[in-house]
């Protein structure tokens, strides 16, 4: 069974065009690998598909422009992969 | 179908929450001065106008599921197929079904039949967002009520 970071790294190479060996756990998916809004979409609705929840991004993008959290926290792709874990933690709850 | 006013649906035939499915109607109008330009001697309706009605068929639906929470704004298309041609006058019957309600965004797919024929079809994906002020949200309402969109459908949705 792929890692989460493995699914999450093939979603964004293949939405988006990356090569898969220039995604690392380290990327920020918005810094590094330049992914906009629009595209980030396309990966949120195929990374809700393929662990079966409903990321709140509304939710983090708020805290981020309330300053209440970073962009790193919730787009730095290692720190994705925990909160996915999360949110697939507490499906099963 | 108020080609000039962008209104591209007449109206709400169904919408059924539990299924997350919308179907509506609409007519394609007999006289435009779209049709004078698009195109001389052979009038049809623009595909870009098909697709807006199945983004608006589909609007409506997201409108529904969201309780009327959230305004979507056509952010994406894909799989885009226009079929065959549509002329002036034809009656067209819209569906769509929502496959995914995201936070922030949705995706749903959508269809125009003309006369029980698959004419055009797409998969869209819209942002949601806050209804951008109080004359917006009212201008939605006032529409929702032009095309029967069956508002007691959201308190038992």
């Amino acid at each position: 069974m792929p890692s989460t970071f493995d699914t999450v790294a093939n979603i964004i190479s293949e939405t988006c065009d990356i090569p898969r060996e220039t995604i690392k756990p380290e990327s920020h998916a918005i810094n590094d690998l330049g992914i906009d809004s629009l595209d980030f979409l396309d990966i949120a609705f195929a990374i809700d598909k393929a662990f079966g929840i409903k990321m709140p991004l509304e939710q983090w993008t708020q805290e981020v422009n309330d300053g209440k959290a970073t962009t790193e926290q919730y787009f730095q792709l290692n720190n994705l992969c925990t909160r996915i874990d999360e949110l697939v933690a507490a499906k099963g709850a | 179908m108020r080609l000039e006013y962008f209104q591209l649906i007449d109206r709400i035939v169904d919408l059924n929450l539990a299924e997350q499915t919308i179907r509506t109607e609409a007519r394609v109008p007999t006289t435009s001065t779209i049709f004078e330009g698009h195109f001389p001697g052979f009038p049809l309706m623009p595909g870009a106008l098909l697709i807006e009605a199945m983004a608006q068929t589909a609007g409506w639906l997201v409108i529904g599921v969201t309780k009327f929470t959230r305004m979507p704004f056509f952010a994406a298309l894909k799989e885009t197929k226009l079929r065959a041609f549509v002329a002036p006058g034809q009656a067209l019957s819209l569906s769509a079904k929502l496959l995914h309600e995201g936070s922030g965004y949705a995706v749903a797919k959508a269809d125009i039949r003309c006369e029980g024929k698959l004419t055009c079809n797409a998969e869209i994906t819209f942002r949601l967002v806050e209804f951008p002020n109080a004359e917006f949200r009212a201008s939605m309402e006032k529409m929702a009520a032009i095309l029967e969109f069956p508002m007691g459908a959201l308190a038992h949705g």
